[in-house]
């Protein structure tokens, strides 16, 4: 029975999740261009936006900045919670309040002020500004992730390490890294979601004809969102769900997921 | 553990890349551009305490807490399943939370307008049962909506990451001590995921102060919220010192509420993000 | 892990390599609306002069304003609309158009030269125009749609769409109440708020860009929308149709500008001599169904989009129009007004 109902609450949960999801990936094959009517099913989207150079360009520059930003913001969140960590009680308090300030801050001021910031300091925008941009309000999420699963870390496991010898750097690797992973990839995995989400911030630090997808995607509100878009979410959607399935299969087949 | 230099590269970016632009924001707020020159003023920050801004402050505030608890109110049990121990693909459930922000927030939210017109999915449901249409939009229902399926995630990651790290002899002990299922809850269970909570509660709380695209969608620019308030200062009428003022007293606001639930933080314990 | 890495470098290498691809052309960079151009026409241009166009998209004109303000990104020509044009002359943040470089300037209509945000044609060229006006549902609506007093009427109570922005919104009113919807005058502006709170009960919601969708599938009987989306929502739903009130209304031009930004005058007024020829300006009308203020590629569009008046109104209808003008120093009024009818 207790069963029963986790089974039905989760389902609930999720179906509030996906309903829109669902919703977009069927107007994807509506071949009216407005999600006012439906005129009929159709495939032409997914042909034209292959064709469509903005919106591949769009697509490349959102992925290449996810990826180095996240890759980026976590080697550096990481090393700074690893630091961070290691601080009094006083430092850490601030640092902390300066670190949770990105993440609460409404986006556009800090895009704002972010373009302010490069224009003054000569960095041209484009494609390393924005990079720029959204490292920075990436790596508060790695340090937030991170942080908790160093608490739970067994301080004295270290401290053996290098009494039997280790440097501290190899202690790093072979001691707190591992233990901390899980944080690290859900830190990595967050902020490279957000990279791909944003629109306030990267609008204000990009140029030179360097647009991620939600800046052409909210370019195109005015004169209404093209279908395409819809077709192209849907199979980013489904690829990152296979991918998700397929990995989870070759888990459940070496080992019992680890955490 | 002497590793504090690990953390260096990240205080330098911080500096140029947080702390100078927040400095940016603190100096328009206090400042105005006269003929001679710059001019200190605290203009800005008592215009915000006229009636219409306080109101305009009270009803965000009044929407992101009841928003913020009904994420706790459907986040909490959800967490409490996902740290079940005997859930199979707990990895993929978790992930399952995430993936749907990779689809563009502006699409989504178009999606809910779909679900919740007039002549929408929801409604075209009611009919075939026979239920005459409802308005679903355009009211603060709608908004809470809104803000409830945007920040549900970061409502329930925070605190399943604390659950899944409750010791579980802990619960059998409770057990063989002869607490029931009611009594563990309320005094082990509870009492050792407040951090979580208290983490979920800000990440929840503090984005649906200053969301503006939801109001403008669902809530159908009925009302006018903060970050309605921030943007429009910014953008429409160029008055960067309101909007800079507007925004500075949001971080102090945050700034004060943090403080306060560091108050209930033990310092090991430690809530963070999961 | 290894092969994970090797994947990390190749996607790091291949972005990097994207994004300096920038070869010894000549560049020229576009800021203009998203999907507001034929992606065609600037591939000709490209051909045509060999050079390389770096095109960038806004979404509202405050967003391209406060970039080009704050000097980012080198724009060479951008289209924002008029208010916003005259507010970047008066700040100086545009450059004089030589306009013999511009030859083509002789067919824009003479009757959209001489506009009060650029008085003396000196800094814009226009890109494309229209007006604000009434949509409305036929199956809804049964009384004639001639007056913007029919969105107070209560018989359409919560079947009205305004729009969200403040300053179309207390424009229309101004037009309602007779006065002009540049006006400063408080008193004007004090009973244009009466009238927006008294009205707000009635209104369904303030909408942006969605109002198409909405307009279409049928979601509310009237709204406040501009000519050239109204064109492209009586086409995908026959049942609407568009009326500018006799009260008069607003005239809006989105115009071509050389922000001082630019670091290619030259080439900048190449580009816009370009858009303005006859072929490529039709090319460009037909792909974006928006009204164009060329007179030869007027002539060669489809009749029934030249008779529609929704996008190519009888000259008596834009009599009483107005073009809007930049508020300066009453913006924040305006903000204020706006701010108050929305907190009740």
């Amino acid at each position: 029975m207790v069963k029963f109902i986790k089974r039905f609450y989760t389902s609930l949960i999720f179906l509030f999740l996906y309903a829109p999801i669902l919703v977009l990936i069927i107007f994807s094959f509506n071949s009216s261009k407005s999600r006012g009517s439906w005129d009929g099913f159709t495939l032409n989207w997914y042909v034209e936006m292959f064709q469509d150079r903005q919106i591949m360009s769009a697509l490349y520059v959102t992925l290449g900045i996810a990826v180095l930003s996240s890759i980026i913001a976590t080697i550096i969140g990481t090393a700074a919670a690893i630091g961070i960590y290691n601080m009094n009680r006083f430092n850490k308090g601030i640092i902390m309040n300066l670190t949770y300030l990105p993440v609460l801050n409404a986006d556009i001021v800090t895009g704002i002020s972010l373009m302010l910031l490069l224009i003054f300091l000569k960095i041209p925008l484009g494609f390393t500004s924005l990079l720029l941009a959204h490292i920075t309000f990436n790596i508060p999420y790695v340090i937030l992730s991170v942080l908790p699963k160093l608490r739970q870390l067994n301080k004295h496991l270290y401290e053996a390490a290098l009494d039997l010898g280790a440097s501290p750097l190899y202690a790093l690797r072979k001691i707190i890294i591992p233990e901390i992973k899980p944080g690290i990839i859900t830190g990595l995995l967050l902020a490279f979601t957000l990279s791909i989400d944003d629109f306030v911030i990267s609008f204000f630090t990009t140029g030179s004809g360097v647009a991620n997808l939600s800046i052409t995607i909210y370019s195109m509100a005015r004169r209404g969102i093209n279908p395409k878009i819809n077709a192209l979410s849907t199979i980013m959607f489904l690829s990152v769900l296979t991918l998700l399935i397929i990995v989870n299969k070759r888990m459940d087949n070496t080992e019992e997921g680890d955490n | 553990m002497k590793l504090k230099w690990i953390s260096y590269p990240y205080i330098v970016w911080m500096i140029i890349f947080i702390l100078l632009p927040l400095f940016l924001i603190l100096f328009y707020s206090v400042t105005y551009n006269t003929s001679e020159g710059l001019g200190f003023t605290l203009e800005y920050f008592q215009r915000f305490f006229e009636p219409i801004y306080i109101n305009v402050l009270w009803r965000s505030f009044k929407l992101a807490l009841v928003s913020t608890g009904v994420c706790l109110l459907l986040g909490y049990p959800m967490a409490m399943i996902l740290a079940d121990k005997e859930l199979k693909n707990r990895n993929v459930m978790v992930l399952l939370f995430i993936i749907p922000m990779w689809m563009n927030f502006l699409l989504r939210t178009y999606a809910w307008m779909t679900l919740l017109e007039r002549n929408g999915i929801l409604n075209s449901l009611l009919g075939l049962l026979n239920i005459a249409p409802k308005d679903f939009l355009y009211n603060e229902g709608a908004v809470i909506l809104g803000m409830v399926y945007n920040f549900l995630p970061f409502m329930v990651l925070p605190i399943y990451s604390v659950l899944i790290k409750i010791d579980k002899n802990l619960l059998e002990a409770a057990g063989d001590l002869g607490a029931n299922s009611a009594t563990t809850f309320r005094k082990i269970i509870l009492p050792l995921s407040i951090p979580g909570v208290l983490s979920g509660v800000t990440m929840v709380f503090m984005p649906a102060v200053t969301t503006f695209v939801i109001p403008r969608l669902l809530g159908g620019g009925q009302f006018t919220l903060i970050g309605n308030l921030i943007e429009q200062q910014f953008l429409f009428v160029g008055d960067w010192g309101f909007g800079s003022a507007v925004s500075v007293i949001m971080l102090i606001l945050i700034l004060i509420s943090m403080g306060v639930m560091g108050k209930y933080e033990k310092e090991q314990e430690g809530g963070g993000l999961w | 892990m290894k092969k994970y890495f090797k994947l990390v470098l190749f996607m790091v290498v291949a972005t990097i390599l994207l994004a300096g691809c920038s070869g010894g052309r000549e560049t020229l960079t576009v800021y203009n609306w998203g999907d507001y151009i034929d992606e065609d026409v600037i591939r000709e241009f490209e051909k045509e002069f060999g050079v390389r166009v770096v095109y960038d998209e806004f979404a509202t004109n405050e967003d391209m304003y406060v970039k080009i303000n704050a000097g980012g990104g080198n724009y060479d020509v951008a289209i924002p609309s008029d208010y916003m044009i005259k507010r970047m002359i008066d700040e100086d943040l545009l450059h004089k158009i030589d306009f013999d470089n511009v030859p083509n300037y002789q067919y824009i209509d003479d009757q959209f030269k001489d506009l009060g945000f650029d008085p003396n044609n000196e800094y814009s060229v226009p890109y494309m125009w229209g007006t604000v006006g009434i949509l409305y549902n036929k199956t809804m609506v049964d009384d004639p749609v001639d007056s913007w007093k029919i969105l107070w009427d209560e018989k359409y109570s919560k079947q009205i769409l305004m729009l969200d922005s403040q300053r179309d919104s207390i424009g229309i009113t101004l037009k309602m109440l007779g006065y002009s919807l540049n006006t400063k005058n408080t008193q004007e502006l004090e009973e244009a708020k009466d009238a927006l709170i008294e009205q707000k009960p009635l209104v369904l919601a303030y909408v942006g860009d969605e109002v198409k969708d909405k307009m279409i599938s049928g979601e509310a009987a009237l709204a406040v929308v501009w000519s050239g989306d109204a064109v492209y929502m009586m086409r995908e739903n026959p049942d609407l149709a568009y009326a500018i009130p006799e009260e008069g209304s607003n005239l809006w031009f989105d115009s071509m500008v050389i922000p001082k930004t630019s670091k290619n005058k030259e080439l900048a007024e190449k580009f816009i001599n370009f858009m303005t020829r006859t072929d490529i300006a039709f090319m460009n009308t037909d792909y974006i169904g928006y009204s164009t203020p060329h007179t030869e590629a007027k002539k060669q569009l489809d009749p029934s989009l030249m008779n529609d008046m929704a996008a190519y109104p009888a000259m008596e209808d834009l009599e009483d129009c107005e073009v809007f003008e930049d508020l300066s120093s009453s913006a924040s009024v305006y903000d204020r007004i706006w701010t108050e009818v929305k907190a009740k």
